[in-house]
């Protein structure tokens, strides 16, 4: 049983503050979308939830099982049982996607897989994502398509099965097929139940095939409404508008009476 | 002999067997303007006391000729003129040559293993070595410097019509080690001439390869891997001398530099003369920055006189690791220093492939992971 805790995050890009005040709490077992336009800060969250060096927490704290995440690099973090999947992978050149995962496996796991078990196991993971066995022997990301990045990434959390896993636009640039690959390969990983999914989307049509338990609707860098998968519903049929301009409105608020 | 002028490019105009062709360098002149003329231990200048102390080992494929031989040996020099003063003062200073001939229509079985090894930096020694690949001749030739050493040499590649010559020439000096040195290739008629350089070791190396074509069909390979650490100087002067039509050139050197004063230069010189129609060229150098206070130049050239080439391209770009690679590595669990040990293997890793020797390929690695470790 594992549990994320994000208190009144703030962050910021340089001078610019891009989460303002986000609180979250996600637990094993449990799948939140977080939905919301552009520039609302859904992959600022995710990025420095992760620790990525461009974004600087201000205020707020993150804990995994109590364990301050903040305090550590992001290696710990990984470690830790953290996963962050990307929305534009990074290419590595010269490194294969083979070596990649094998480095990456031993690194989470504490020892290196046996040759064998890691062939047989890299082999099965991307049997499951349609993932043609030669990708094995290219190099990491270097010219895969959208779907190809962003089925390599769901073969590293279904690999790595971190405790806690930070999607960030995954399902964005992907085809239907592509989609319904990619969305099975979250369900394979959340079936155990012993896994939380923070699932960051544009778009309603992954919660087609990845079914929500909480909906987190944000904008101007804080959660602005929160309910059940009928939320998704709504966002559906009225999209982003009407909380943009809520978001905008106690912007000009805060600012006159700062 | 009188000095010679290439009066059509501007670069590289001279060449000559005599000294004293050749003003002792000051440092401002372009060739020499990157080089530290006070670390040369007097190559350059003449004051540098000839006492011997390099030794040369062949390990010989079966079917391959060695001899060593004296000045007058009449085979030697015909490949290559010196181009520069400290290549001059080797070719009019050595005593003995080292001949490594390939019989005709011969496929070599294993590759020739050529150890020039250094007692120590405190004299001066003056080498040559020629390797001739006759008509339709196959090899891989290995030059393996050790020790320590102040040494200057030429090395010419002499592949006569249809041969492929192989050659991996490996730097792995001492610390304190001085060498300058010119590697030439002469490619005759569909000649294919394939050149990995490896430089690791030294307080300062000046490699110049270069490659001439005296027919059309000639393939050139030009690969160099270079680690500068704090201190040293590595130098490695490429020119490709395009003179006949319908030949090809590559070249890709990629280095990583450091610590204080870890110096890097790459020079490289594409010269595609008037008569050199339908040449296709391309030169490529990159260097990664792992630390504050290393330097690398690097200065591509390339010279076109005519307009009918196939293709002709450079490119050069030095920088630090990026940020983004590290991240992507590290959010995967990967320690700092495993995710910077793999992107850098990532830089190298296509080059690394090309080694033809698997014994020279693990030797080469393992040298990459132990300055890495450092």
């Amino acid at each position: 049983m594992s549990t994320l805790e994000i208190r009144d995050l703030h962050v910021a890009v340089g001078d610019k503050e891009i989460l303002r005040g986000v609180d979250l709490t996600v637990r094993s077992g449990e799948t939140h979308a977080i939905m919301g336009p552009n520039g609302s800060g859904k992959s600022t969250l995710a990025y420095a939830i992760a620790g990525h060096p461009k974004y600087t927490v201000t205020s707020g704290s993150v804990l995994l099982d109590g364990e301050d995440l903040l305090e550590m690099s992001v290696d710990e973090r990984s470690r830790a049982g953290l996963f962050l999947a990307m929305q534009y992978p990074v290419e590595v050149p010269g490194v294969s996607v083979s070596n990649f995962l094998r480095s990456a496996i031993t690194a989470v796991r504490g020892e290196a897989p046996k040759l064998r078990e890691f062939a047989k196991e890299l082999k099965a993971g991307m049997d499951a994502l349609s993932i043609d066995p030669a990708f094995a022997q290219r190099n990491t990301n270097e010219g895969f398509s959208g779907g190809e990045k962003k089925r390599h990434e769901i073969l590293q959390l279904e690999l790595l099965k971190p405790k806690i896993a930070v999607l960030d636009e995954t399902d964005s640039g992907l085809d239907v097929d592509a989609l319904r690959v990619v969305s099975e390969g979250i369900n394979r990983f959340r079936a155990s139940g012993d896994t939380g999914v923070l699932l960051i989307t544009h778009y309603t049509r992954i919660l087609r095939y990845v079914k929500p338990d909480f909906v987190h609707v944000f904008a101007g860098g804080r959660v602005v409404e929160e309910g059940g998968p009928e939320l998704a519903d709504k966002l559906e049929n009225e999209g982003y508008e009407a909380y943009v301009r809520d978001a905008r409105k106690a912007d000009t608020t805060s600012k006159a009476s700062a | 002999m009188g000095l010679e002028t290439k009066p059509l490019s501007t670069l590289h105009e001279k060449s000559s067997y005599d000294v004293a062709d050749f003003p002792v360098p000051t440092g401002r002149e372009e060739e020499w303007r990157f080089t530290p003329l006070s670390r040369l231990k007097g190559l350059h200048n003449g004051t540098a006391a000839v006492t011997g102390g390099v030794v040369v080992d062949v390990e010989a494929a079966p079917e391959v000729r060695v001899e060593t031989v004296g000045r007058d040996d009449a085979r030697l020099g015909k490949a290559y003129m010196p181009a520069d003063r400290v290549s001059a003062q080797a070719y009019s200073s050595f005593e003995k040559a080292t001949v490594v001939t390939v019989p005709r229509m011969t496929v070599a079985s294993t590759p020739t293993v050529i150890t020039l090894r250094g007692s120590g930096a405190g004299a001066a020694a003056y080498g040559h070595i020629l390797v001739s690949v006759e008509p339709m001749a196959e090899a891989v030739l290995v030059l393996d410097h050790r020790g320590s050493a102040v040494y200057a040499d030429n090395v010419e590649f002499d592949v006569a019509e249809g041969a492929t010559l192989k050659v991996v020439s490996l730097q792995d000096w001492d610390d304190d080690a001085v060498h300058v040195s010119h590697h030439h290739a002469r490619l005759g008629k569909d000649a294919t001439f394939r050149s990995f350089v490896v430089t690791l070791g030294g307080d300062l190396v000046r490699l110049s390869p270069s490659v001439s074509y005296t027919a059309p069909g000639g393939d050139a390979d030009l690969t160099g891997l270079y680690f500068v650490d704090a201190g040293q100087h590595l130098e490695h002067r490429l020119l490709v001398d395009h003179s006949v039509p319908n030949c090809r050139s590559n070249v890709t050197y990629k280095g990583a530099l450091q610590g204080e004063d870890a110096h890097a230069v790459w020079i490289g010189d594409v010269i595609i003369r008037a008569e050199a129609e339908g040449t296709d060229t391309y030169e490529l150098n990159r260097n990664l920055i792992l630390t504050d206070g290393a330097r690398a130049d690097s200065v591509p050239n390339l010279e076109i006189l005519t307009g009918e080439v196939a293709g002709a391209g450079h490119a050069s770009a030095s920088g630090r690791l990026d940020d983004e690679h590290i991240f992507y590595l590290q959010a995967r669990g990967l320690p700092f220093d495993e995710a910077r040990r793999l992107v850098i293997h990532g830089f190298f890793a296509q080059l690394l492939e090309k080694i033809e020797v698997p014994e020279i390929r693990e030797r080469v690695l393992s040298a990459v992971e132990a300055e890495l470790a450092r």
